[in-house]
């Protein structure tokens, strides 16, 4: 979201607006379809979100590469070809690594083409800056993106099924949430998580608050 | 946007045809590459998944060929399977002997359509094993077909034996429900998940309807096929 006149952002704060300040899941709420759906277990969580995070850097490399070059009639339907080149890319290469992977995450490696987040960047912050400064900020909302579903993904796992990335937890006594692991149980820990991140930003906000009060009067 | 839109000069329609056309012309060498690339390891992959799945229905099978059965007998399987042919896999153990055939079934389930690979012995005349190809049950109830001991118990010896026409099965394979199974062709349904039991046996039962019939007559073929 960058403002023209804005000041110039540091890497590191090009890094960490996608991994903290404006984090796609838990501050954005972007991309919810692929959060919710294939976020059952911690593995499916973890690929989705790189195969995401490498589509999301690939095309935003290229989108800002050629970001003078492409007339701004077109860019739309530019940023959407690159996009998908690169998911089809992807597709191929879940293949090659993992049949289970590609099954379990099924139409939703495909779904990337249409991922908000993606198609947001190049719009908001690739055609507006040079690729090393987009490439650095896709890689911090690749990772903000994956640890979003990675956080959705392990509660799911621990709750719904007792294991965490396939690795049995609690012993065979364990009586699976299996709710947690159907769609309601997605909302439920995607609703709890958003809790969590508000009650800390309100929480951070407060004493600043007191502060400035304080110095005020 | 609309104030630099206003100092720019009108974008020429042949730079706009002429960047969409470059793009997609990288894209497309990007994409057949990446096909390319993978095309080895992706059919070496789904192999190996293949293989996986069929020594699990068939334990001791140490290799696995692709055949399918028509109305002319039994044939490799190409690349198309012809018209009213079944296809099959065959298993064989270390020294070439013929372990088992694995074949798939599929039927409507509760969510979607549950596709199995069943195993069958050729000298028992029986479903001697179950495994899932793909399903999207309810997790914690209808995916206990993959591990409730007791639904799989049903498949240690599914009687599958010819009727004497050698037409179609001497017992159509049903579902039963839980706790009724009486007959050795009969499938005890999971207390629960009825739905998905009932998808297992229509699925196995119209597959073998099908194969059985033209695979048994020509069953010499398959033998020392290492």
């Amino acid at each position: 979201m960058a403002i023209p006149g804005q000041k110039q952002r540091s890497n590191v704060e090009e890094l960490l607006e996608g991994i903290w300040k404006q984090n796609p899941v838990f501050v954005m709420v972007l991309g919810m379809c692929p959060v919710l759906a294939v976020s059952v277990s911690a593995v499916n969580a973890l690929s989705m979100g790189l195969a995401t995070t490498f589509v999301l850097v690939a095309s935003t490399l290229l989108v800002s590469a050629l970001r003078n070059v492409i007339p701004k009639e077109v860019r739309i339907a530019t940023y959407i070809l690159i996009i998908a080149t690169f998911v089809t890319v992807v597709d191929y290469l879940i293949q090659a690594i993992s049949l289970a992977v590609y099954d379990a995450l099924g139409a939703f490696i495909q779904l990337i083409v249409v991922n908000c987040i993606i198609l947001g960047r190049a719009e908001a912050h690739a055609s507006k800056n040079p690729p090393l400064k987009s490439v650095i900020n896709a890689l911090g909302m690749g990772a903000g993106f994956t640890i979003g579903l990675l956080a959705l993904g392990s509660v799911r796992e621990i709750l719904g099924a007792g294991k965490l990335f396939g690795i049995a937890l609690f012993g065979p006594e364990f009586q699976p949430w299996v709710v947690m692991v159907l769609p309601p149980g997605g909302f439920f820990v995607l609703g709890a998580w958003l809790l969590l991140f508000n009650w800390l930003n309100i929480r951070k906000a407060k004493p600043a608050a007191i502060q400035s009060a304080e110095a005020r009067a | 946007m609309s104030e630099a839109a206003s100092l720019q000069p009108a974008t020429p329609s042949a730079a706009m045809i002429r960047t969409l056309g470059i793009v997609a012309t990288v894209c497309g060498i990007l994409i057949v590459t990446a096909y390319q690339g993978t095309l080895e390891p992706v059919a070496a992959n789904k192999k190996l998944a293949l293989e996986r799945a069929v020594f699990k229905v068939i334990p001791g099978a140490s290799s696995v060929r692709e055949f399918v059965a028509g109305s002319g007998g039994i044939e490799p399987a190409g690349a198309v399977v012809p018209q009213g042919a079944v296809k099959f896999y065959a298993a064989y153990d270390a020294v070439g002997a013929l372990k088992g055939v694995a074949a798939e079934g599929a039927a409507k389930g509760y969510a979607d359509t549950v596709r199995v690979l069943y195993a069958y012995d050729t000298a028992k005349q029986a479903i001697t094993g179950l495994g899932v190809v793909s399903m999207r049950e309810t997790p914690g109830i209808g995916d206990k077909i993959i591990t409730d001991a007791a639904f799989l118990k049903n498949f240690v010896a599914l009687d599958a034996t010819l009727a004497a026409d050698m037409k179609s099965l001497a017992h159509a394979i049903k579902t039963v429900k839980h706790g009724s199974k009486q007959n050795a062709w009969e499938i005890d349904a999971i207390a629960g998940a009825t739905v998905t039991s009932k998808a297992v046996g229509k699925g196995i039962n119209e597959s073998a309807q099908k194969l059985l019939p033209l695979l048994v007559p020509h069953l010499d073929k398959l033998q020392g096929g290492k």
